[in-house]
């Protein structure tokens, strides 16, 4: 039993590490919130006025900033529908007895292990090129005039590429959540006169549904900050067509050297976070209850 | 209506034979229970029953109706299951109304049927729980009032009790036991604890090795088995058995005496033997005695023994009461005056 003293004593072993923390967090986060209120750009050197919630107005009530949070939502959104629904699927082959059962599971993680950058040239230029690609052949070959993805459904094509990353990874989680279904619950509801529609719905998917809540917290987590694949293969555009939150605040503070703006951005960024947060915390807390 | 007839029905994975071929009648309204060691098929029997195995051959007539290929669903079974294999995210009533749903029966009928079950199995305070929240009795009720509500022709019940202390197994052991008089249907009971098939079954079916050993009336087992291994599963504490030298005209290899047979005499006895370790329950007393050249037999006295450890008795048993087995290990079976008396110098 831990007495007072040795609670103590363990609350003071663990301050260094833990202050250690805080100031790792606390400082980038106060001095980006101190940027975020000076004229700060690096293109005019000057004395980097303190101008208010200048930079705040200036980047809210930017048109780019409303379509690249809706590009944010609809990316993160896409993404978690198309991996959580193909994950169940994937996770139910998967664990079907099939001869090198083994061997599939490992090639089915693969896609999780290339980087972010790797992944989106492979998909720019070997899938999705109007000229080489292999859907472009693949359109040829049936006679249809090959789509320029990445000019005609920008964020569509990227929703695509981030969603072969991570579908190996809900795949996964959901498979591991299926074999600790209880057969005999199947069973029983087979008796009970479940087809196999019914089993799903009211067997599988209600067990499925903390595993799914993991992935989504998770992926959510990741998906919010994607850039890498932007700025492989669109770079945000054409126009805003493909920018999101993330991407928007890099062309800020990066390609236009508005450090304030960016600044700015990035503690709006940081606020969209924590609602998301709020949120995913509730649905959490609700589902991991029971 | 619940009658289940199996004929010549064989069950294998691969190479292994589970269940060799197999011939067995279960009559409408039976309580029959599937006994036997872990690993002798008898589960496996049960599940071919409920459609959850395949039969590999032979056949299985339900109410007369060959259900052999039947899926589980249309053959009109309702099992309990060892987990009890209750939804856990729905409630109790949900768990029970499960198997009306899928059989689109109404609202209403659900609702009474729900009632009723729940009375029956003093569950009424508990329908708005999640299984997780009950007790592991409450649980196997919850998974009975499952099974009750689609009126079954016939009910299967897999080692329900083998997870409830032993206390509540007493309790649970009666109430499926009133359940079976009250509903008058056809239950097939498997479990491992010959004292759950000696106490609850009409007719008990002994397993071994895929098998069926000798199936009978409890009293039938415990009386007259038809070989040594029936003779050593059934009865607590189990019966000794004695190795003897078999002579002319008498091929018994090996004799059977229970613990309850075998008395502690003054006079001279079949066996001398120490008193060992001694065991008091109360209301009996277990000697466990070690005989010379015979081994240590296990003796069930009266609760009040005045015996010691190191103690040496004599031993005896009438001998209308002890068994014989050939050198198979079947039982000999003619009457005992043709035999002869089994005396101390075998």
């Amino acid at each position: 039993m831990a007495t007072t003293h040795s609670r103590t004593l363990a609350k003071l072993m663990l301050l260094p590490s833990v202050s250690l923390l805080l100031i790792w967090m606390i400082v980038p986060l106060c001095m980006t919130l101190y940027f975020s209120f000076l004229d700060y750009n690096l293109l005019m050197p000057g004395d980097n006025a303190f101008i208010g919630l200048m930079n705040y107005e200036f980047f809210l009530t930017d048109p780019a900033f409303i379509e690249s949070f809706f590009n944010t939502l609809l990316l993160v959104l896409g993404v978690l529908f198309i991996t959580i629904g193909g994950g169940i699927g994937l996770a139910i082959l998967l664990d079907q007895a099939i001869w090198g059962r083994n061997y599939v599971r490992i090639m089915v993680l693969a896609p999780f292990f290339v980087m972010p950058t790797v992944s989106a040239l492979v998909w720019k230029n070997m899938f999705m090129n109007p000229v080489n690609g292999l859907f472009a052949h693949f359109a040829e070959f049936i006679g249809v005039t090959p789509v320029d993805f990445f000019a005609e459904m920008p964020l569509l094509s990227i929703i695509i590429i981030v969603s072969w990353q991570w579908l190996p990874f809900a795949a996964l989680i959901l498979l591991t959540a299926i074999q600790s279904l209880d057969r005999e619950q199947l069973e029983a509801a087979e008796l009970d006169g479940a087809g196999p529609f019914s089993k799903f719905i009211y067997i599988v998917v209600p067990h499925l549904s903390r595993a799914v809540t993991a992935v989504i917290l998770i992926e959510t987590i990741f998906l919010l900050s994607i850039f890498a694949e932007i700025l492989v293969t669109t770079s945000g555009g054409p126009g805003y067509a493909s920018t999101n939150i993330t991407y928007l605040i890099y062309t800020q503070s990066l390609l236009q050297f508005d450090v304030g703006g960016g600044s700015a951005g990035g503690i709006v960024a940081v606020i969209i976070a924590n609602i998301v947060a709020i949120f995913l915390m509730r649905l959490i807390g609700k589902n991991l209850e029971g | 209506m619940g009658s289940i007839t199996l004929k010549q029905v064989t069950k294998s994975f691969g190479d292994v034979n589970v269940i060799k071929p197999l011939d067995l009648q279960i009559r409408d309204g039976e309580f029959i229970v599937f006994v036997g060691p872990s690993g002798c098929g008898k589960s496996t029997l049960l599940r071919m029953i409920a459609g959850l195995e395949d039969t590999t051959s032979g056949t299985i007539e339900i109410g007369g109706q060959d259900a052999t290929h039947m899926p589980p669903a249309k053959r009109g079974l309702a099992m309990v299951f060892q987990s009890y294999a209750l939804y856990p995210h729905m409630s109790v009533r949900n768990n029970i109304a499960f198997p009306l749903k899928r059989a689109k029966v109404e609202p209403e009928v659900i609702e009474e049927k729900i009632t009723t079950a729940a009375k029956m199995l003093n569950l009424t305070d508990y329908l708005d729980r999640k299984p997780g929240q009950l007790s592991g009795g409450q649980r196997q009720r919850v998974a009975i009032g499952r099974a009750i509500v689609r009126q079954p022709s016939a009910f299967l019940f897999d080692e329900p009790l083998s997870n409830l202390d032993a206390s509540l197994r007493v309790n649970m052991r009666l109430e499926i036991s009133e359940l079976h008089k009250s509903l008058n249907t056809t239950m097939i009971y498997v479990t491992h604890d010959q004292v759950e098939a000696m106490t609850m079954a009409d007719r008990i079916a002994v397993f071994n090795g895929g098998v069926i050993e000798q199936v009978g009336t409890p009293l039938e087992l415990y009386q007259k088995p038809v070989n040594r291994f029936v003779a050593g599963f059934i009865g607590s504490p189990k019966m000794n058995f004695i190795d003897v030298q078999p002579s002319a005209g008498d091929a018994t290899h090996c004799i059977g005496v229970r613990p309850e047979h075998l008395q502690v005499t003054q006079d001279n006895g079949l066996w001398t033997g120490k008193v060992g370790v001694i065991e008091h329950l109360g209301s009996e007393t277990f000697l466990h005695v070690h005989v010379e050249n015979t081994g240590t037999l296990t003796v069930k006295t009266d609760g009040e023994c005045p015996l010691k450890y190191g103690d040496v008795i004599n031993l005896t048993a009438p001998q209308n009461k002890i068994l014989r087995f050939d050198k198979a290990g079947n039982t000999i079976t003619t009457d005992t005056a043709d035999k002869p008396a089994i005396s101390s110098a075998s």
